[in-house]
């Protein structure tokens, strides 16, 4: 792997981009589910708005180490997501910090920010904190089984954990994708990734108006700003993943945009049509069907 | 004697009480200045500048508004987030919790019990935060100006930035008031939360005249 100055600008240039991306389509998608109800939505600009006020509020609070640590742990989950996933199928320039094994990391950098996030919250000492990352946590281990089932198919599909590997093997015509090449991995990661952008009908973690706001209840000015931008990344990046897995990967700057938007905008779109399910419900739901596909996947892609 | 100090309304939980070391000794515990801070707030320094100008900005067009109604005037802010208000386009959005939100609308009345519960509220709410009086009440007590049970000066106990008249204000007066309010934020004399805490004794004074039963820190982090 290259570790030279040149390729860390290059991996901060491409961080600077889905960041920024990301903001504009948290705000694209807030429009889009305005205009289902009617409303116009909040400007475009909003989110850096947001993130710049959010800066600028005092805090004289202090509720321990964890406390302070939790969201750059977050941070820490997105940022590690996007270093070690390349951006552009066949770039060198634009390929981060991938090697061979790159998509067992992902998946473990998938739950560390959870993890550190929840350590952080539950320092605050809200019991509305405590309760969200009770939630959070089993919604997230239900969705680890799907997700985790349609990677095996795919690995055992393509005989690698490599990212590369896996994006090459689908160039050549939209037929090579992998939901084309192996439908039921790809349904069943596809339905995992509701999960793992928690948007509506699975949001009842960090939904406003359940427990308030869930985990972060106690973040607030600048530990909020960390959060958000998190979020932001971790959008675009949960999008990049299940674009490079089952869509075949992007080629341009220009069709990664275009085919993260698209992916991010099929929860959106699942989102506004469904109501959010309770916890136990979506526990169950993502350990029924998703699981029962994701097995067969990968017995089909075992034994066929 | 001992019997009269005692405070009648002080919650079980905030009695002072024994506890058993794990070595045996016996510990005095008193959860009002165990457990929470009797720390004093410090007014935060007021800059100026168009570094302050930007931010000042940045917070008049991001209004987070702490989803808690008040009184009456409460019913006035749902209509706000549907197609025909809709006031995300202003950048004003609803936040469940105190901590995430800079804006505090005390809707209407404020009866002794909301008093203290509003008190609470805007004191964990980060700096600088503004208050809208929405209504009548919230200026001289409007039609409940007699009430046993309620407030008539809202800004003798919380600072208020801005006061919208009415009884009840329409959705279209409540959009009007928070544009007044960015106008004074952008102005820069957004600062009633420093005010607020130059004269907490003033304040103090005056919600403990109202609240009986004070079984809280002076000042609620």
């Amino acid at each position: 792997m290259d570790y030279s100055i040149e390729k860390f600008l290059w991996s901060l240039l491409g961080l600077f981009i889905v960041l920024n991306w990301g903001f504009l389509m948290a705000s694209t998608m807030r429009r889009v589910g305005a205009r289902l109800a009617g409303r116009i939505g909040v400007p475009m600009y909003q989110p850096w708005i947001d993130l710049v006020k959010m800066i600028s509020l005092k805090t004289y609070l202090s509720h321990g180490v964890m406390y302070y640590i939790g969201p750059v742990f977050r941070l820490v989950g997105g940022i590690g997501m996007f270093l070690f996933m390349p951006i552009l199928v066949g770039s060198e320039i634009w390929s981060n910090y991938s090697f061979s094994g790159d998509l067992i990391l992902l998946l473990y950098f998938q739950s560390f920010g959870m993890l550190g996030m929840a350590m952080g919250a539950s320092d605050s000492g809200s019991p509305h904190a405590a309760i969200g990352i009770s939630r959070g946590l089993s919604q997230f281990a239900a969705v680890e089984v799907p997700m985790t089932l349609a990677v095996i198919a795919i690995a055992i599909q393509h005989q690698t954990f490599s990212f590369e590997s896996i994006m090459q093997a689908q160039q050549g015509g939209i037929l090579n994708w992998t939901i084309f090449t192996n439908p039921l991995a790809s349904i069943a990661g596809m339905l995992a990734m509701l999960g793992a952008m928690s948007h509506s009908p699975f949001n009842l973690v960090k939904a406003p108006n359940e427990i308030p706001i869930g985990p972060p209840t106690e973040y607030h000015s600048s530990f909020l700003s960390v959060l958000r931008t998190n979020s932001a990344i971790i959008h675009v990046v949960e999008a990049a993943l299940f674009m490079n897995l089952f869509f075949g990967g992007a080629d341009t700057w220009f069709m990664y945009i275009i085919k993260t938007f698209f992916v991010y905008f099929i929860s959106v779109f699942v989102g506004t049509v469904f109501p959010r399910f309770k916890i136990e419900d979506s526990v169950r739901w993502f350990l029924k069907w998703p699981t029962l596909i994701g097995i067969i996947a990968v017995l089909v892609a075992a034994y066929w | 004697m001992e019997e009269e100090k005692k405070d009648k309304f002080l919650a079980p939980e905030n009695e002072i009480r024994q506890v058993a070391a794990p070595d045996g000794s016996i510990i005095e515990v008193n959860p009002l200045e165990d457990y929470f801070t009797q720390d004093r707030p410090k007014p935060y320094k007021v800059r100026k500048g168009p570094v302050e100008d930007f931010l000042n900005w940045a917070r008049a067009e991001s209004l987070w508004v702490l989803g808690f109604g008040t009184g009456c005037g409460s019913i006035e802010i749902p209509p706000l987030v549907t197609p025909r208000f809709d006031m995300f386009r202003f950048g004003i959005q609803m936040r469940a919790t105190p901590r995430q939100s800079n804006v505090f609308v005390i809707s209407g009345y404020l009866s002794v019990k909301t008093l203290k519960r509003a008190i609470r509220a805007y004191e964990q709410m980060p700096s600088p935060k503004y208050i809208v009086g929405l209504g009548s009440c919230t200026i001289n007590g409007g039609m409940y100006y007699d009430s046993y049970n309620t407030i008539n000066r809202l800004d003798h106990y919380l600072p208020v930035d801005a006061y919208i008249a009415g009884c009840m204000p329409r959705p279209e007066a409540l959009l009007h008031g928070f544009e007044g309010l960015k106008k004074i934020i952008k102005a820069g004399k957004g600062h009633k939360a420093n005010e607020y805490i130059e004269n907490l004794d003033w304040y103090k004074a005056n919600q403990k005249k109202i609240i009986k039963d004070w079984n809280m820190p002076d000042y609620n982090w």
